[in-house]
């Protein structure tokens, strides 16, 4: 929670809303790229960018993004946030 | 224990232990009198143990551990209120997992769900507006919590949820800000605080000003970090060097990713919607004056608390805090985990007894997973 995933944007879905598909390791998850948009946001694909909670809080560079991400393997905080990503799919389906 | 030989680059990693070590006895700092950095943030304290930092480094610097571990400074009442919040027939209450197994007075969120609450462990406050959007007759309520880190993502959902008129989501907004309790530990005569690690991620968003005052007002050190454990040696290293040279100042080690003013967008987010309250509860450290946010009247459709007449300030409440428990002084640094009497009998990781436990930022859940520092072998 406290800690940012690298992604990858893959393409923009929503530009009314500055919503885009990212890639984090492997998943894809619409998140947010409002904070990130600076001009058209076409130019955010293909981008590595960090990411909070949903949020593209920062663009980095692609070895920064891989750096990152084997620190936060090592930390089991990739595997962590994945699993949220999970959940947070699943209780959108969720019936109580 | 683990081996310089395992990072990404043990030359490096080598070159700055070192390089501390040098400098560590240029400066005579010992085991018996060490230089005490705090590490201000839960993810630092995670990877410290993780790579077995505290043993590696020489034993003239001791790493103190601090209070940016949000779960952990998370009051008892602040749980009770999500459980009575979970436990209303139209509520589906969001959360982020993190604070799932946080023990309240009478029950966790874990337990409350496991009872039948609506409790859905989300990863974003996204995820909390899609479900308003998908349940229309139920009121969705999301738990806001943590630093700077997550409270753009609340403060950019309300403004969504604002735009689109929904009239079913709000905020339970528990959100704490980073510098005004790193203010009261270095106001507090007992504390011995010789320089400070800062946070990499928190400082993304606000950037380096917030922390000035460190320098300004109290003549410490503080280094932003990232989290790799070259990035933190290098920090270390960099902290050393002031106290060397006398100077007191804010550095940058991880400007690659913290620029100087932080993330325009999110600080203009936070303050559109939140406002300072006038003080907030910390477990541990008690209230602090201006250290978690409320939010503002224009946002009042979307606050929890207005909404249900619960939550800060709304009314005293009994909170009993286990026996004997210590988190108050580990989490002020006072004492190591170790030397609470609960540490791994009463309370474990799988059983948390306190907050500390609950999380792996947590420095008493990454004493028990790893091993803590010198705490086995004191202090030779
Ligand atoms: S061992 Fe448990 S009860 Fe004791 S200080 Fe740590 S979290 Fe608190």
């Amino acid at each position: 929670m406290c800690l940012g995933i690298p992604g990858q944007i893959v393409e923009i879905t929503d530009t009314n809303r500055q919503m885009a598909l990212a890639d984090i390791s492997g998943v894809r998850r619409e998140v947010s790229v409002v904070c990130v948009a600076d001009g058209p946001l076409d130019t955010l694909v293909g981008k590595w960018v960090l990411i909070h909670v949903g949020f593209a809080m920062s663009l980095i560079d692609e070895d920064e993004a891989a750096r990152t991400l084997e620190a936060l393997r090592e930390l089991g905080e990739a595997q962590e946030a994945l699993d949220a990503m999970a959940a947070g799919q699943d209780a959108l389906e969720e019936r109580p | 224990m683990r081996y310089v030989e395992e990072f990404r680059d043990p030359a490096a990693a080598r070159a700055l232990l070192d390089r501390i070590a040098a400098l560590a006895n240029e400066i005579g700092a010992t085991a018996a009198a060490p230089v005490h950095i705090m590490e201000i943030c839960g993810g630092h304290t995670h990877a410290i143990f993780r790579y077995g930092l505290d043993k590696l480094i020489h034993p003239g610097v001791e790493f103190i551990h601090g209070p940016g571990c949000p779960v952990c400074v998370l009051p008892m009442s602040r749980v009770d209120e999500c459980v009575e919040l979970a436990e209303r027939p139209e509520v589906i209450f969001t959360t982020f997992g993190d604070a799932m197994r946080v023990p309240g007075t009478r029950k966790s969120l874990i337990q409350a769900k496991a009872e039948g609450a609506d409790i859905r462990m989300v990863y974003s406050p996204l995820d909390a507006l899609e479900l308003a959007r998908r349940n229309p007759e139920r009121e969705v309520v999301f738990f806001g919590l943590g630093f700077e880190t997550t409270t753009p993502s609340t403060a950019l959902s309300i403004q969504q949820a604002a735009r689109e008129g929904l009239t079913n989501f709000t905020v339970f907004c528990n959100h704490i800000t980073v510098p005004p309790p790193i203010r009261v530990l270095l106001e507090d005569p007992h504390m011995i605080l010789d320089g400070f690690v800062g946070p990499g991620h928190v400082s993304m968003v606000i950037g380096t000003d917030p922390y000035r005052f460190i320098a300004e007002d109290f003549g410490k050190p503080i280094v932003v970090a990232g989290f790799e454990p070259l990035d933190l040696l290098q920090s270390v290293l960099m902290v050393l060097e002031q106290i060397r040279d006398g100077r007191a100042e804010v550095e940058n080690q991880y400007a690659r990713v913290v620029p100087e003013h932080g993330n325009p967008v999110s600080v203009a987010a936070i303050a559109e919607v939140y406002e300072p309250r006038p003080s907030f509860e910390w477990r541990g450290l008690g209230e602090i004056d201006e250290s978690g946010l409320r939010i503002r009247d224009r946002y009042r459709a979307f606050d929890a608390e207005a909404k249900f007449g619960i939550g800060y300030g709304a009314g005293p409440r009994d909170v009993r805090e286990p026996e004997g428990c210590a988190c108050g002084q580990v989490m002020t640094g006072r004492i190591k985990p170790t030397g609470c009497p609960h540490f791994g009998t009463g309370c474990t990781p799988e059983m948390p007894l306190g907050a500390l436990m609950v999380s792996s930022e947590g420095a008493c859940a990454a004493y028990y997973q790893y091993g803590g520092a010198r705490a086995a072998e004191p202090a030779a």
